[in-house]
C-alpha cells in the first residue's frame, strides 16, 4: 500500500481494500475465546445441538434488535406504534446473514459482537426506511433557503456568508448532476443514506463513494478559491 | 443548538472528514473488530487507519458504531 502524497492511503485501501491488519487483538483465528469456540461449535453441530444455538442465537439477535429499534425511535418521535415487528424481521435476516457468512467469521472479535453487528444493522435500516414511508426526498432549493436563514453571529457573518456562497458555487460548477443531487440530499437534507439507496435502487457503499468523491471535489474547489476547507475564515493565511 | 452551530455542522457534513477513510463495506466488515479493541482498551484507530475517520462522515454506520458499542459492552470482555 502506498502512503505517498500522489496516492494518499485511502485510494488504496478504501473502497476494494481492507483496512490494515494490527498486532493488538483482543482474539485472534488461532486462538478463539471460549465463548466464541462454543458459538462456533453449536452451529456446526448436527441435530439438537446444532438447533438449540440457533434458537440462542436467534434470541441474542432479537435483544440487539430491540435494543436499536427502542434507541432509534427516540430520535425518530414520529415513529408510531409498536417496532417490535422491525425487531423480529431484522433478528429473522441477521439469522440467514450470519447462518450464510460463518465462514466468514476471522475471530478477530467476539463472536456476539461479530453476530450483534449483523442485527444492529437489520434493524437500523428498517427502521430508517420506515421513519421515511411515504415522505418525498426534500428537493435542492428548500435545503439552501433553510441554510440561508441559519444566520451566524453578527461577527462571523461575513466569513460565513462568503464560505456559504463559495460551497454553493463548487457545488455548482465543479460537481456532475449525481454527485450534487446526492450531495444535498445526504449532506443537506439529511436523508438517511439507506433511504436514498432505496429510492435510487442502488447500495450504502456506492452512494457514499458519491458522497466521498463529492466531497473531495468540493474541497479542492475551495482550496482553489483560498479557503481552507473546514477552517474557520479568520484562520485561513 | 445556535443557528451558527447548525450552519458549521452543514459545512461539516457537505465537506466530510479531512482524513483519510474506508468504504461502508470495509467498516461494517471491521466494525466488530474496532469495536471490541475500544472495549479492550487497545488502540484501535492505530489496527484500523481510517474507520474513525468513516464514522465522522457516515451518520448511518457512526449510528450502527454506537449501538455495537453499547451492546457490546454490556456483555463483559
Amino acid at each position: 500500500m502506498s502512503a505517498g502524497a500522489a496516492t494518499p492511503i485511502v485510494r488504496a485501501m478504501e473502497w476494494t481494500g481492507r483496512a490494515p491488519t494490527a498486532d493488538a487483538e483482543p482474539s485472534s483465528a488461532s486462538g478463539l475465546d471460549a465463548d466464541s469456540s462454543e458459538w462456533l461449535r453449536g452451529l456446526r453441530a448436527d441435530g439438537p445441538l446444532r438447533d438449540a444455538t440457533i434458537a440462542r442465537l436467534h434470541a441474542l439477535l432479537l435483544r440487539a434488535a430491540r435494543f436499536e429499534t427502542n434507541r432509534r425511535k427516540a430520535t425518530h418521535p414520529h415513529l408510531r406504534g409498536d417496532l417490535d415487528d422491525i425487531a423480529q424481521e431484522a433478528a429473522d435476516d441477521a439469522l440467514l446473514a450470519i447462518l450464510d457468512k460463518l465462514d466468514d467469521f476471522r475471530g478477530l472479535s467476539r463472536f456476539t459482537t461479530w453476530a450483534y453487528k449483523f442485527a444492529v444493522y437489520q434493524a437500523s435500516v428498517k427502521v430508517r426506511r420506515r421513519a421515511w414511508q411515504g415522505r418525498e426526498i426534500p428537493v435542492e432549493d428548500d435545503a439552501w433557503a433553510m441554510l440561508a436563514t441559519r444566520s451566524p453571529s453578527p461577527g462571523d457573518a461575513a466569513e460565513q456568508s462568503e464560505l456559504l456562497e463559495t460551497i454553493r458555487a463548487g457545488i455548482d460548477e465543479a460537481l456532475t448532476p449525481h454527485q450534487r443531487s446526492v450531495l444535498v440530499a445526504l449532506a443537506l437534507n439529511e436523508v438517511p443514506i439507506d433511504v436514498l439507496a432505496e429510492r435510487l435502487q442502488t447500495t450504502r457503499g456506492a452512494l457514499y463513494k458519491t458522497l466521498h468523491d463529492a466531497r473531495r471535489k468540493l474541497r479542492h474547489y475551495l482550496a482553489e478559491s483560498g479557503h481552507a476547507p473546514g477552517v474557520p475564515m479568520e484562520e485561513v493565511s | 443548538m445556535t443557528h451558527e452551530n447548525e450552519t458549521e455542522r452543514a459545512v461539516a457534513r457537505l465537506l466530510g472528514p479531512a482524513g483519510d477513510e474506508v468504504s461502508c463495506e470495509t467498516c461494517f466488515e471491521e466494525l466488530d473488530r474496532y469495536v471490541d479493541l475500544e472495549l479492550a482498551g487497545a488502540d484501535a484507530d492505530a489496527a484500523l487507519p481510517g474507520l474513525r475517520a468513516h464514522l465522522e462522515g457516515c451518520p448511518a454506520c457512526r449510528e450502527e458504531h454506537e449501538s455495537l458499542l453499547s451492546l457490546a459492552g454490556s456483555d463483559a470482555l
